[in-house]
């Protein structure tokens, strides 16, 4: 078991900065996502850790010993493909068994090693298939197991779940939670999807254009993004501009604008101009236009998505929120609108970025 | 609308391959057991007078002397530098369009250049004196000249297809194998080649093929009338020469045979060379 | 380490053999400029007079009209015949599709020497041999199934909805043609018209063994030139080479604009 992972790196293809000083240090067992929309350098970064790409500057410390100028055979790492990446010329036995076998493991102790590995993600009964012969959910076990038989010190996961389809993504996903908490696996694990980020992750990096944007527990990202970028990411899909009408003593301030009003944490004083965020599930509807420290607006969409709809709201001041909710108004309803106390994010116009 | 209707379309293509492709081939197959003097009836007499005639039979010989080392310096010279430039080098977009050249521009083209460069008078030769080599070989005009054009043609060729087909393998392949411990001699040995062998084995039978059909350069840059008198020429002899279309055809048809008998021994070793299994290559990147 | 090293020696080897290419090529444009040249790294003087002498001697205006008919009735036929097979190919399964394949194939892997002689004889037996008819039809062998081979991705590009688009919103099969298909397909037909082109002018066998007198292409005056070297001074003959090296320079770099250079040669696997 390690310790720590600690790595601080840069890398430039040309002119462009694809990683700028991106550090972090990861502890032993716990599951860091990397997560951003494609291009913000996630999937490089993890290239870099294997020692698949060169880093133009950093290094990378696993407790005392220095990996960067290893080749990635001497890294001792696992790692899943977002293709699975598995051999189609060898069997799933010879798959799981690669990595064994190239460390000139004996053979019985292999076939012994690949036999549990194999049932522990249940593919007992298809050591003789080969990857053609697989279904996705399938070839996707395999590509663990073959990580995970060698005993990684560090697990690598580069976006492993994107070729599945919905249904199976979802139990994919399960059994890859249940996996690093029955071995405690130190995992880095790269994705663009903000659920599977939430579910699986300890610690959460949102990256953007090669910069890290927020660091911080599945929790923290949810409810408090730093700035307007990961507030988008994961969720915060209404922005409203409003004004700061008062600040208290204890730092909390009072927001104001299209008949809304609003309480939250912002360093800015009476006058400012602020970004309201706040996310469609926050959005009350009721009949009582007139209701406290609401606003009125006038439905025009309506959405039905299974349990609850998704409904837009024109407001008077000519702003448009976006409401989730659980009975459907008719289009063109009056309506009155509340947010949910504590579910809104003020951001002051220096974390717009 | 009947959805076979438009199978039709390819009868024109199919019939005229017929009639110009297969009808010619079994008609030099019938010509050549049908020998232009004596008796009449199927005779194998052509056939025997090849193989009993040690000046025809030596074309074998000849040929295969010509096209087998060659075949092999070829493919595996042009497997080693396909894949060292499997991730792409500098100039590559240049340096691919070059070798395009000798492709385009055809046996006789590269074989009048042979002749000058590679000449006694010609530049490499000029630039051997220099470097102070006393005893010049002489490199046109024999096996040696044949050999220099046979690859100067095929290398291109042969690089190019092998370049086209390595660069499909799935790049992620070779990462994982090297995440998963692997040396790169042992990804090379243990994931790339098993799945480059299909690929070099058509290569090396389609390069085989080639070189055993040699004739420009046998004659352009060679010794037709002896160290490089190969089948083909021997043939065009028959035919052009003797006028004697019944021999002509046997010796296209033992040509045709001994080339069958290359790929033959290709198949079978590639059954040997490459696991079972089926390949993951697409059209190839580049 | 050790990879760089390999890494190096694989970059010299094919810059070398790339200047080797060179060498070769511009050897002859320079000997075709020289007044005189004998084992000097130049020729002491230059001259253009060599191209008009070969342009009288090897009766090169009857030699390039015989080529520019041959290249450009081989292209033609070769798109007529080839893109509907192509497109069927492309959009149907049938019971014989595997074997009508194999037929298209082997003209392109057996060398032109081992077919080219029973076709030379069947041809010169219904008296179509040495002409330039015959020139045209036996170059059309392996030259059919190149277009086919190419033209089949880029007909395979074209999506079948497309059509199935228009036919809804009224076009006839014959409009769905005419104004979906064909412009989707002209890049292909583009393509490989000009591969075909380039291959019918540089091809030498067939041609060859089916040309006369007066049905030589441009490259067999070339090998007849060069066979018979010390007939006529060797300069005339490279002034020769090098005007059939610009002609198949001319349609090269047209080709090279629509294909990557590894797609000139033959498409592993795959079909």
């Amino acid at each position: 078991m390690i310790d720590r992972l600690r790595f601080k790196l840069s890398k430039h293809f040309g002119a462009k900065n694809v990683l700028d000083d991106f550090a972090l240090e990861v502890h032993g067992g716990e599951f860091v996502t990397f997560l951003g929309p494609s291009g913000c350098g996630k999937s490089t970064a993890l290239n870099l850790l294997a020692g698949l790409l060169q880093p133009t500057a950093g290094e990378i410390w696993l407790d005392d010993e220095r990996l960067d100028p290893l080749p990635p055979e001497r890294r001792g790492f696992g790692m899943v493909f977002q293709n699975y990446a598995l051999f189609p010329h060898l069997s799933v036995f010879d798959n799981v068994a690669f990595g064994l076998d190239v460390r000139r493991v004996a053979r019985a102790s292999i076939a012994e090693r690949v036999r549990r590995m194999l049932a522990l993600v249940k593919l007992e009964g298809l050591e003789a298939r080969y990857p053609a012969q697989l279904s996705g959910g399938q070839q996707q076990r395999v590509a663990i197991a073959r990580a995970l038989v060698i005993e990684p010190r560090v697990l690598l996961l580069d976006e492993p779940l994107s070729n599945l389809d919905a249904k199976l993504r979802l139990d994919m996903r399960a059994e890859i939670k249940r996996l690093h908490q029955g071995l405690g696996l130190t995992s880095i694990y790269v994705t663009h999807d903000q659920a599977e980020a939430l579910s699986l992750s300890d610690r959460i990096v949102v990256m953007r254009e090669g910069r890290v944007m927020q660091v911080g527990a599945p929790a923290d990202i949810h409810d408090r993004p730093r700035n307007l970028f990961v507030a988008d990411f994961v969720g915060y899909r209404n922005v409203l501009t409003l004004m700061v009408t008062a600040r208290g003593v204890d730092g909390l301030v009072t927001a104001e604008g299209s008949g809304l009003r609003v309480r939250g944490r912002a360093e800015i004083g009476p006058g400012g101009a602020v970004l309201a965020a706040v996310r469609p599930e926050d959005v009350r509807l009721s009949d009582d236009a007139g209701a406290v420290g609401g606003a009125r607006g006038m439905v025009r969409l309506v959405e039905y998505q299974g349990r609850e709809y998704d409904v837009e709201v024109v407001l008077d001041s000519g702003a448009v929120l976006k409401a989730r909710v659980p009975a459907a108004p008719k289009i063109g309803d009056a309506v009155g609108l509340a947010l949910e106390p504590g579910r809104v994010v003020l951001l002051t116009p220096e974390h717009v970025a | 609308m009947r959805r076979g209707g438009l199978v039709v379309l390819v009868l024109p293509s199919v019939l005229y391959l017929v009639v110009m492709f297969v009808y010619p081939f079994g008609y030099g197959v019938f010509l050549s057991l049908h020998p232009a003097k004596g008796a009449s009836g199927a005779s194998l007499a052509n056939y025997l007078g090849f193989f009993g005639d040690p000046w025809q039979l030596r074309t074998i010989a000849v040929t295969a002397s010509i096209a087998v080392p060659n075949t092999i310096v070829t493919v595996l010279l042009a497997l080693a530098v396909a894949y060292a430039m499997r991730r792409g080098i500098w100039a590559e977009r240049a340096i691919t369009t070059l070798l395009v050249l000798p492709i385009a521009l055809g046996t006789v083209l590269v074989a009048e250049g042979i002749n000058g460069f590679y000449g006694p008078k010609g530049w490499l030769n000029q630039l051997l004196q220099l470097a102070g080599v006393a005893d010049l070989p002489r490199l046109t005009h024999n096996y040696t000249g044949v050999m220099i054009a046979l690859f100067v043609q095929h290398f291109p060729f042969c690089f190019l297809m092998l370049l086209g087909y390595i660069s499909g393998i799935d790049p992620a392949l070779e990462s994982s194998a090297r995440v998963l411990g692997a040396r790169p001699w042992v990804v090379f040995r243990r994931v790339m080649w098993p799945l480059i062998a299909p690929g070099a084995a058509i290569a090396f039978a389609l390069v085989f093929v080639m070189n055993f059909g040699v004739f420009p350069s046998a004659v352009l840059v060679g010794q037709p009338a002896g160290a490089t008198r190969t089948i083909a020429i021997a043939a065009y002899q028959q035919a052009f020469e003797h006028y004697d279309m019944s021999m002509a055809s046997a010796i296209a048809v033992v040509m045709g045979l001994c080339q069958l008998l290359g790929l033959a021994v290709v198949v079978a070793l590639r059954g040997r060379l490459a696991a079972t299994g089926v390949a993951t290559v697409g059209a190839g990147k580049r | 380490m050790r990879g760089r090293v390999w890494r190096l020696v694989v970059f010299v080897f094919i810059v070398g053999f790339t200047l080797n290419l060179v060498g070769i090529v511009s050897h002859v444009a320079v000997s075709s400029l020289a007044r005189r040249w004998f084992a000097t790294p130049l020729p002491g003087a230059f001259t253009t007079e060599w191209y008009a002498y070969a342009w009288h001697e090897f009766q090169l205006p009857q030699v390039l009209t015989v080529t520019a008919t041959v290249a450009a009735s081989v292209t033609a036929l070769a798109l007529l015949l080839g893109f509907p097979a192509a497109y069927v190919l492309a959009r149907r399964g049938f019971r014989a599709k595997n074997a009508v394949l194999l037929l298209y194939f082997l003209p392109l892997l057996i060398p032109q020497m081992t077919y080219g002689i029973p076709l030379a004889t069947s041809l010169y037996r219904y008296r179509i041999g040495g002409t330039v008819a015959g020139v045209i039809l036996a170059n059309l062998v392996p030259m059919l199934p190149l277009a086919i081979f190419v033209l089949l991705p880029f007909v395979e590009q074209i999506s079948e909805s497309l059509e199935w688009a228009a036919r809804v919103h009224g076009a006839g099969r014959w409009q769905v043609f005419r104004r979906v298909v064909l412009p989707l397909a002209l890049p292909g037909l583009l393509t490989a018209g000009l591969l075909v082109l380039v291959n019918t002018v540089a091809n030498f066998e067939l041609t060859f063994l089916l040309s006369g007198a007066g049905s030589q292409t441009l490259v067999v005056a070339l090998y007849y030139a060069v066979f018979a070297a010390g007939m006529r001074p060797i300069y005339s003959v490279d002034a020769m080479a090098v005007i059939y090296m610009g002609i198949v320079l001319l349609i090269l770099v047209a080709a090279l604009r629509f294909v990557r250079p590894t797609q000139m040669v033959f498409r592993l696997g795959g079909k």
